[in-house]
């Protein structure tokens, strides 16, 4: 059980990473690999400010200024610079490694004996594991209300169109170039406070922790919408946060089937794989027509 | 009394500049566009008519002349500063529209067109009576699909949308880029027919571009003909009225 709820509570924390990459792979169709070196990012930025006695929630925010302006520079090279989206967030992933090595000094930095945000006075005295459940809901429910606010607001409705159909949002106003800066700096705001909560989790930052998080996040988001299927927008936010706990699950199911952690990023690229060849594969195995047997006459 | 809205004065633009293959688009055009000209424009494949629409839009730069606005100079403006006064509908149905996006939350974005978007909520069911009547208006069941996703729509409707989104908020100049030619003949005649009653009630300024000349000579007040980037036909009144499609066939020819 013990297993089970912390598997929960983790995947409550990384859906932050999931919802900030919905902003930009989903809302804005676009692939930022920024964020392999934002999570990092803001796990170095936080650890190393509360090593420095800093409270941790500064260390978070400070996590997630860093990571903005992460994005921020993805974006101007993307928009100002003309530099392709997948080259221009490759290139401030690979400059973020060295950044983060400055930023910690080693590799490895451990929060031994330093406050964190799971050591808040309002999660003491709760069972084991239930700390991140707890703060996971907390901040998710947060997240996910100012998302559903301002993507009701115009400014909102201008960075869906921008997303949708560039050309039709030019031709209405809507400047394009900064609706995706500021999707980039919120995106990668969200990713750095994520990398800063999940290194208070583990209780360290290490250099490599980015490796695979963009397949982490869009597992969160492609389980969602594979469990899920067609829903709202409000309620895809909500998926991608189930999507994130499902995988965690299925995480949790194959470690205890025997494969080792080593085998996880391995594993997490074969789970995504298989969500999204999912309707390729329904229609090859014409599993469409097993599903629906007994529920639609056929011909 | 004509007022000009537009005036192009020596617009000329460059492609490929400083290659071997410098090609001039237009060629020092000048153009006036008064209130209430309803303009139709033909001319061959590469005669300059997208790159006049490209220009007066803000998606190009002139290389040289200028375009004022009610006399001021907006030929440095960019193309989303433009949108304040001016709205396009595009050849192709999908271009004028956000796929994923409703059809009243089209509408809604169109009628802030050229506004700043701030964090105020859109307001959308408030507004849902009034979008609604004004989807009626295209007379082809668009009112009846105000939560259906725009990319779930017909071709047909999907471009009636697009003119209805360019025209909401009243612009002081309308840019049609052969916006039926991507339609069948009956939905294309049907659209074009609702184009000029809504130019006509609501008096607005437009130019539409088309390769039907039958479409030509018998819609608007003022034809253009353009070849190799330049006006050689400017007919208004007693010409334009009096054109035959004949006629208007021999500019291609010379």
């Amino acid at each position: 059980m013990g297993l089970i709820v912390s598997a929960i509570g983790q995947g409550l924390l990384w859906a932050i990473l999931g919802l900030g990459l919905f902003l930009t792979f989903r809302i804005l169709d676009i692939a930022d690999m920024t964020v392999e070196g934002t999570f990092p990012l803001g796990a170095a930025v936080g650890v190393t400010a509360i090593v420095n006695g800093m409270s941790p929630i500064v260390a978070t925010l400070l996590a997630m200024l860093a990571g903005m302006t992460a994005g921020l520079i993805t974006g101007l090279l993307y928009t100002k610079g003309k530099i392709p989206i997948l080259l221009a967030g490759i290139l401030v992933m690979t400059a973020a490694y060295s950044i983060n090595l400055r930023i910690m000094g080693k590799s490895n930095t451990s929060l031994l004996g330093h406050n964190t945000l799971l050591k808040a006075d309002f999660l003491k005295g709760l069972p084991t594991y239930y700390d991140s459940v707890v703060l996971g809901m907390i901040v998710i429910a947060v997240i996910t209300l100012l998302l559903v606010f301002f993507l009701q607001t115009d400014l909102g409705q201008a960075f869906i169109a921008t997303g949708d159909n560039e050309k039709m949002a030019k031709s209405l106003g809507i400047h394009t170039d900064n609706m995706k800066i500021m999707g980039l700096m919120v995106s990668n705001a969200m990713v750095g406070g994520c990398g800063a909560l999940i290194a208070q989790s583990n209780g360290y930052a290490d250099i490599n922790m980015g490796i695979g998080t963009i397949v982490i996040a869009l597992a969160s988001i492609i389980i969602g919408e594979v469990v899920f299927g067609e829903l709202t927008l409000t309620q895809r936010l909500v998926a991608v946060t189930l999507g994130s706990i499902i995988y965690r699950l299925l995480l949790l199911a194959v470690l205890q089937i025997g494969f080792s952690a080593n085998d996880l990023n391995l594993l997490s690229s074969i789970v995504l794989a298989i969500c999204m060849m999912l309707p390729q594969l329904s229609k090859a195995l014409h599993l469409d027509t097993v599903f629906s047997k007994g529920d639609k006459v056929h011909d | 009394m004509t007022n000009p809205i537009l005036e192009i004065k020596n617009a000329t633009t460059i492609v490929n500049k400083g290659t071997s293959s410098e090609t001039k688009i237009l060629k020092s055009m000048n153009l006036t566009i008064n209130e209430g000209d309803f303009i139709t424009i033909v001319g061959s494949n590469g005669a300059g008519k997208s790159t006049l629409f490209n220009i007066i839009g803000g998606n190009l730069v002139v290389d040289s002349g200028q375009i004022l606005l009610h006399g001021q100079d907006i030929s440095k403006e960019s193309e989303e500063s433009r949108t304040r006064f001016l709205s396009r509908v595009f050849q192709d149905p999908k271009l004028g529209t956000a796929p994923r996006m409703t059809v009243a939350e089209n509408l809604l974005l169109a009628k802030k067109r050229g506004s700043t978007h701030g964090l105020h909520s859109r307001k959308l069911k408030q507004q849902m009576d009034e979008l609604t009547a004004y989807a009626s208006k295209m007379k082809n069941g668009l009112e009846k699909r105000m939560n259906t996703a725009t990319g779930n729509l017909s071709g047909g409707q999907r471009q009636s949308l697009s003119f209805l989104m360019a025209t909401l908020k009243k612009p002081d100049i309308l840019l049609l880029d052969e916006h039926t030619a991507a339609l069948d003949p009956k939905t294309s005649r049907q659209l074009l027919i609702t184009t000029d009653e809504r130019i006509r009630e609501d008096n607005l300024t437009a130019l539409m571009i088309t390769h039907h000349l039958e479409d030509a000579v018998k819609y608007g007040n003022r034809l253009i003909v353009l070849t190799d980037g330049k006006i050689v036909a400017d007919l208004t009144g007693t010409e334009k009225e009096s054109l035959t499609t004949e006629k208007l066939y021999s500019y291609f020819e010379e």
